[in-house]
């Protein structure tokens, strides 16, 4: 391809970083567009790379990595400036972003961002614009607001970067200004353990909290590895009868049946075919798979490694969000331990399957959740989701029948093959057999994932994890995450199977139980979730790139009483670009962005400021 | 060798279209008139302005008909509140975010959907921006950019190719860009114009025309378009001339043209003033 | 395969076709001794030493035959001479061609492999092929590569010459060639010739007339005294410009017809304004696919300028003959009438299909996208196809210590020729003819980015800013001719010519690079040696 880019010269960090991911450079520049096509997968590891390096992607920097892909260097930059994790201007090596997202709203992130503000200046905006205007007095920020960093349980959080030749980053919970900065300064502030809790048996949490996560033995002598060696001794079929008999869901959110897709994949004619687990937790109050994978990694690639064997694929992806810097760790590193025994390979514990897994990080991009997007940014494009059909079972990554499941999801199919369907099915409801993780937090005594059986009611749950503070009113709850339903106290009887919440117009969403107690304002929270779809939105389609400001603008005049219309009318307005977005958007965040504002303006009167 | 056909319903009416055509196509056959903005024939559909949307009985959402492949037995709706609403709330929110005024599609779709852009009121965020202005050729007026994604296009896979521009940032940040947003002639671009003949809002025009439409002085009615050959190498081009006061103001190609299926080369869109008579014969 | 051809520039919008079908998974093999952005594009770039195309041409032919991947069937059936050419290319081994040509035996044997293995296959070729001392043998040595492989006569398969102005093609369609007339009709042909004479009422030429080479040797020997030009500047872009300036100087009458005041205008007796044929008046053109389409005039002429059509028809009775100016398509039916592969196509026709291809010999043909489909007809229809064995010949302007740099010659992308029609827009970026250097001739010759240096030919010398261009292999050097106001690049260039075609060898010149001790005193302008 005759690719032009800008004369923009790399310096010899920027060439090692790229030159790391990529192998040394050969004397031929690529020719043809196969190579191209082949290369590109590696645009967001070699991107990753260069902000890792520099703390930022330099046109130099960007210019040699698109020039040794052969990607066009415009859709270099397209790409590279979708993501919030990398910036095009320069800045710090050492750089936090502060989640400022609903549950750390409620524990105060504003006031943390106010004294950060103070402290360390004013935040970074704009980072995805080369071309931003730059004011004369501004010196480089170090800092910048972001959306759900999925360490609600410990809110507020922050994620803290340190580029250079051996980059650091950590996510860290319990954030204050001294922590950010001693994080700044190369420190690695400590997390508490997630509270795991629940009732009923413990199945996806069996070995979290227990097991030691480095090690591949100690998970062996936690049962692991039993189902894989179940699945190879059943065979690929028997392995789809029991993942549909068991009625397995997903769990990402869309709640689809797990057998019929990996059916579909399996009997799809075109090859070669893919797994992908979708590690791409970014729902705001959401944060069940980091702990999975923090705690149990080795479970969620020997699901994987299943589910390649009852597909038919002989590759896995595994689709990490970028904020998880830990689970991402501890998931490479039990990588190179099932490779170095046989239990990824050319041949998985000599049965003549092969199967391996690779494993790649989002750099902040919600969208990428959403299962075509995030094929997009495996391939090296933008995370524009596709419109849908062909579904991913018969084009999905690089246009192969691909399966797609959450982590939980995943880490289910294991206690299926292990103990069988009709095991699986005798805890949960007729339904929704199994048990489920919720990540409860918010306003609430003990914030932490949850396993309990399907069914079980939303105010047990809520007991659970503590309730709210003695001597405060439960306000509300949000139940499903950013796109899910707003609940009155009157409704928290539902039981928490896929079934009933949809009978009351409600989901399960990703498990989200966000607790709010009368303390909490629901106005801002309310504008949060509405600027939270305006960031996150792709802006590829009309209705959700533009309906999102609109909803973001029509909560702000009825929150400033700036409505230029009677309250009645705005509702009216936001009713209908909500049924136009759910009808007309390409995907699901659109399509959902306005259900949980619409469901708290039906069923609330928020004001702006705190109630009593 | 004789394609299998589709049998399908549009507006109660029974339609039968060749297989793999688009329900666009079945609508058309069904003579039913479809809207469509960031579709064109000579480009892949990328489904991005949702203009077209229409009620696919069984589908939870309305569907594109631009890209959507008609099926067997499906039973479609054009004209159901579903769908109408959908294309007014498009209509407006494309007319309160963007300056649509150049294009009279638009125009045609904001009455026939009775579409009230104002409704969003007075400070409704917009994408007003200064046009920037950084070559001879032609100029970007990106207040006027509904991000329909059809330059990118052009100037990538479905013609030439050189891929100087694509989407860059996120949501409605969203723009079309050069790498690290530097002026055209700092960036791949080779100046084909594919993307000024494809723009359907105005956003990207000829240097001429922004011209004499900034003087007032773009009579629309007094040009004339005429096709012949581009003058330059054995390709054949169609070139579509508009010409007002005997000066070519702007050069196109028919996209049905099966020599160039409406796209040109830097010459043939732009390498017309040799024949601009203040340089010809002179004394 | 694209041979000698950098259509990503020159042929822009077929290069998207090309792309089209690369982008669905087409193989494209580019030969061109630059890594030209074509090349680029390419699975397989085959940078060929200038001037050895036969050699490598022919190891493909090797290649195919070692591999027993030759159509037999085709050959036996619709070819003759295949024995001969067999004994020719025996001798064009991979590694003596590999030493030949500079390209790598693996690719040689790579490219013979895919095209013969291929469905279809298609050779296009440019200057690249035809600008040389052996232009015929060049096209010949690929027209028998698809001959060997069957590549020739089916949709998608075939031999594409690509035509470099708007109507040459339909020059050569309308009898402007000295042996033929109207739709390649012979005119040594008596039948022909009555037919053209009694139509015309007047008695022709019976004799081939001259090629563009021989009118100048005509002009040499002051056999050929007067000259009428219409639409060319060969003050410009001919090869050697310096001796054909005296050509044209000595000329007892010139007349020039154009509608700019070319420089060859400028040494005109009589300059006839025309109007501009492509916007400005009404005809036809035939383009690179043969397809026959129609120019309609969208603005009117300035001041006194005239259609061709008008002047022509004005001189034609002042020399004692009524053309009775006929309109443009009273002419193109009257052109109908007496070719024959022209006689399906009516200005409705035309319009209606959005031009035709030729032949198409009656109003009921759809046109031919394609030729030679009668070497697959059963039984074979007409003669059969020759194979004619063509042998490699190295460059005349011969490479020696004291003209070591093999210079070529080209378009670029925003430019045409010698830039009469296309220097008149803004281009964005600065435009002006470099000698164009690889880093490693340049470091070993001590000159820099955008330094005048001296380019001295065995014909002449003109000065140049370098630009240094990694895609150039060591030893070859490039120049534009689209400036010849600021460098006249056709000083250097020989004007040794094609026996055959009488094409100047414009791709192929020996040079040496000067450095300059002083700022020279006028920019690019060059000077004649002795």
């Amino acid at each position: 391809m005759d690719l032009r880019a800008i004369a923009a010269m790399p310096t010899d960090a920027e060439r090692e970083a790229v030159d790391g991911v990529l192998g040394p450079a050969g004397e031929d520049l690529p020719t043809g567009l196969r190579a191209a096509k082949t290369h590109r997968t590696l645009l967001l590891p070699g991107l990753h790379a260069l902000q890792a390096r520099l703390g930022w992607v330099s046109p130099g920097g960007l210019g040699y990595l698109c020039g040794r892909l052969g990607v066009p260097p415009a859709e270099g930059y397209g790409v590279a400036s979708f993501y919030g994790l990398l910036s095009l201007r320069e800045r710090p090596a050492a750089f936090a972003h502060v989640c400022d997202d609903i549950a750390c709203q409620v524990a105060g992130a504003e006031q943390l961002c106010a004294e950060l503000t103070a402290r360390l200046g004013p935040a970074e905006h704009l980072p995805h614009r080369a071309d931003a205007p730059t004011s004369a007095t501004r010196t480089a920020a170090r800092w910048m607001r972001s959306p759900c960093l999925g360490l609600c349980e410990h809110a507020p959080a922050a994620l803290v970067s340190v580029a250079g030749p051996e980059p650091r980053a950590c996510a860290f919970g319990r954030a204050s200004v001294a922590r950010i900065e001693a994080a700044l300064l190369g420190a690695r502030p400590d997390t508490p353990e997630t509270l795991l809790g629940g009732e009923g048996p413990r199945r996806l949490l069996a070995r979290a909290g227990a097991v030691d996560p480095s090690s591949l033995t100690d998970y062996q002598a936690h049962g692991g590895q039993r189902a894989l060696r179940c699945a190879l001794e059943l065979g690929p079929a028997a392995v789809l009868r029991e993942i549909t008999d068991a009625k397995l869901v997903g769990r990402g959110g869309a709640a689809f049946p797990t057998g019929r897709k990996w059916e579909a994949v399996a009997r799809a004619p075109e090859q070669p075919h893919y797994v992908v687990c979708n590690a791409d937790e970014s729902e705001p109050g959401t944060f069940k798979d980091r702990v999975l994978m923090e705690s149990d990694p080795f479970a969620v690639l020997e699901a994987m490694t299943i589910a390649g064997f009852a597909t038919g694929a002989e590759r896995g992806y595994l689709y990490i969000r970028g904020e998880y810097p830990l689970a991402t760790g501890r998931l490479a590193h039990a990588i190179r331990l099932l490779r170095g025994e046989g239990l990824l390979g050319p041949d998985v514990l000599r049965s003549g399957f092969a199967f391996d897994i690779e494993l790649r990080s989002g750099a902040g991009a919600y969208i990428c959740g959403e299962e075509t997007a995030l094929f997009n940014s495996i391939e090296g494009f933008r995370g524009e989701p596709r419109n849908k059909p062909p579904f991913p079972v018969q084009s999905g990554l690089f246009r192969k029948p691909t399966a797609v499941n959450n982590v939980e999801t995943l880490v289910a199919v294991l206690d299926v093959i292990r103990d069988g369907a009709a095991h699986y099915a005798s805890v949960g409801t007729a339904a929704s057999p199994g048990t489920k993780l919720f990540c409860v937090s918010g306003r609430v005594g003990r914030p932490g994932v949850y396993e309990v059986p399907f069914g079980t009611r939303l105010d047990a749950l809520i007991q659970l994890a503590g309730g709210v503070a003695p001597g405060r009113r439960l306000q509300t709850v949000l139940l499903g995450g950013a796109a899910g339903t707003f609940l009155t106290p009157d409704e928290l009887t539902v039981p928490l199977s896929f079934e009933d919440t949809r009978k009351r117009g409600a989901s399960l969403g990703s498990g989200v139980v966000f607790v709010i107690d009368d303390t909490v304002a629901l106005s801002p929270l309310l504008r949060r979730l509405a600027a939270f779809f305006r960031d996150e939105s792709c802006g590829q389609c009309v209705p959700c790139r533009v309906g999102t400001v609109r909803q973001e603008e029509l909560l702000a005049r009825l929150a400033t009483g700036g409505s230029f219309e009677s309250r009645n009318a705005e509702l009216a307005l936001l009713d209908e670009l909500g049924q136009a977005m759910r009808d007309a958007s390409i995907c699901g965040l659109g399509q959902t962005a306005t259900l949980a504002i619409q469901s708290a303006l039906a069923k609330f009167r928020p004001h702006s400021g705190a109630k009593p | 060798m004789t394609q299998p056909a589709v049998e399908l319903s549009v507006d109660g009416a029974s339609v039968t279209v060749p297989a793999g055509a688009t329900l666009l196509r079945a609508c058309q056959a069904a003579g039913v008139d479809t809207p469509t903005l960031c579709w064109a024939e000579n480009l892949t559909p990328v489904n991005a302005c949702r203009i077209c949307v229409v009620e696919v009985e069984g589908a939870r959402t309305l569907v594109p008909a631009c890209s959507r492949v008609a099926e067997p037995g499906m039973t479609v709706l054009t004209d159901s509140p579903r769908v109408r609403l959908s294309r007014k709330l498009v209509v407006e929110l494309l007319g309160s975010s963007v300056d649509m005024s150049r294009s009279a599609e638009f125009s045609r779709l904001v009455s026939r959907y009775g579409a009230q852009p104002e409704r969003f009121g007075p400070k409704a965020l917009t994408v007003a921006q200064p046009v920037k202005l950084d070559n001879e050729l032609f100029v970007r007026d990106f207040a006027r950019c509904m991000l329909c994604y059809k330059c990118v296009e052009a100037c990538g896979t479905d013609a030439q190719n050189t891929f100087a521009i694509a989407l860059a940032g996120r949501g409605f940040e969203a723009r079309i860009a050069t790498e690290h947003d530097v002026a055209l002639p700092d960036s791949a671009c080779v100046f084909c114009g594919n993307c000024v003949g494809v723009c359907p809002t105005g956003a990207l025009v000829f240097k001429t025309e922004h011209a004499l439409r900034a003087a007032g002085e773009w009579r629309e009615s007094e040009q004339t378009v005429t096709d012949t050959i581009c003058p330059y190498c054995g390709v054949g081009c169609t070139l579509s001339l508009r010409v007002q006061d005997n000066t070519i103001v702007r050069v196109t190609s028919p996209s049905d043209s099966s020599v160039t299926q409406g796209h040109l080369c830097v010459k043939g869109r732009f390498g017309f003033s040799f024949v601009e008579h203040s340089g010809q014969h002179k004394p | 395969m694209l041979w000698g051809s950098n259509a990503r520039e020159t042929h822009p919008i077929f290069f998207h076709h090309v792309l089209k079908a690369v982008h669905r998974g087409a193989k494209l093999y580019v030969v061109d001794p630059r890594r030209t952005s074509t090349a680029a594009w390419a699975d397989g770039w085959l940078p060929v030493q200038v001037g050895t195309d036969i050699a490598l041409a022919n190891s493909v032919a090797h290649c195919i035959l070692d591999a027993g991947l030759e159509h037999r069937a085709f050959i036996h059936r619709a070819t003759e001479g295949f024995d001969a050419y067999a004994r020719t290319v025996a001798r064009y081994d991979v590694d003596r061609a590999s030493r030949e040509t500079g390209v790598e035996p693996g690719l040689i044997r790579r490219l013979a492999e895919d095209y013969a293995r291929a469905d279809r296959a298609m050779i296009c070729w440019t200057l690249g092929i035809t600008e040389h001392h052996n232009a015929v043998d060049n096209v010949l040595a690929l027209i028998n590569l698809a001959l060997l492989t069957g590549h020739v006569g089916r949709w998608g398969s075939g031999l594409n010459p690509l035509r470099g102005q708007n109507n040459v093609q339909g020059g050569g369609d309308m009898g402007a060639l000295p042996n033929k007339f109207p739709g390649f009709q012979d005119v040594e042909d008596p039948a022909v010739r009555a037919r053209f004479e009694a139509r015309w009422g007047r008695p022709l030429p019976a004799r081939n007339g001259w090629t563009l080479t021989e009118m100048f040797e005509a002009m040499e020997r002051k056999a050929l005294t007067a000259l009428y030009v219409i639409g060319e500047n060969p003050a410009q872009s001919e090869a050697d410009s310096q001796h054909t300036l005296e050509l044209l100087r000595g000329l007892e009458h010139l007349v020039v017809q154009d509608i700019v005041l070319t420089r060859t205008a400028e040494l005109a007796d009589v300059v006839l304004p025309a109007s501009a044929s492509w916007c400005e008046a009404e005809g036809t053109v035939t383009n690179s696919e043969r397809r026959v389409q129609r120019c309609r005039p969208a603005l009117s002429p300035p001041g006194q300028a005239r259609d061709d059509i008008a002047i022509l028809g004005e001189l034609s009775l002042r020399l004692g003959y009524d053309l009775a100016t006929p309109s443009p398509q009273a002419a193109w039916d009257e052109l109908r009438s007496l070719s024959p592969m022209h006689a399906g196509m009516s200005y409705a026709r035309l319009e209606e299909l959005h031009g035709i291809q030729w032949p198409c010999p009656d109003e009921q043909h759809p046109g031919s996208p394609f030729l030679h489909a009668r070497l697959w007809s059963e039984p074979l229809l007409g003669p059969r196809a020759p194979f004619i064995p063509t042998e490699q010949v190295e460059p005349f302007d011969t490479l020696d210590a004291s003209f070591p740099l093999r210079l070529t010659t080209g378009r670029h992308l925003e430019s045409f020729n010698t830039g009469v029609q296309s220097s008149a827009y803004v281009w964005p970026h600065p435009r002006k003819t470099t000698l164009d250097l690889s880093p490693h001739d340049a470091a070993r010759l001590g000159v820099g980015e955008g330094e005048q240096v001296r380019v001295v030919s065995r014909r002449g010398a003109v000065e140049a800013p370098v630009r240094l261009d990694a895609r150039l292999r060591p030893g070859l050097a490039f120049m534009s001719l689209h400036f010849p106001d600021q460098v006249d690049t056709n000083i250097l260039t020989i004007n040794v010519t094609d026996p055959k075609s009488g094409t100047a060898a414009f791709k192929a010149a020996a040079v040496r690079i000067e450095k300059l001790l002083q700022p020279p005193d006028s920019a690019g302008r060059g000077v004649a040696l002795p």
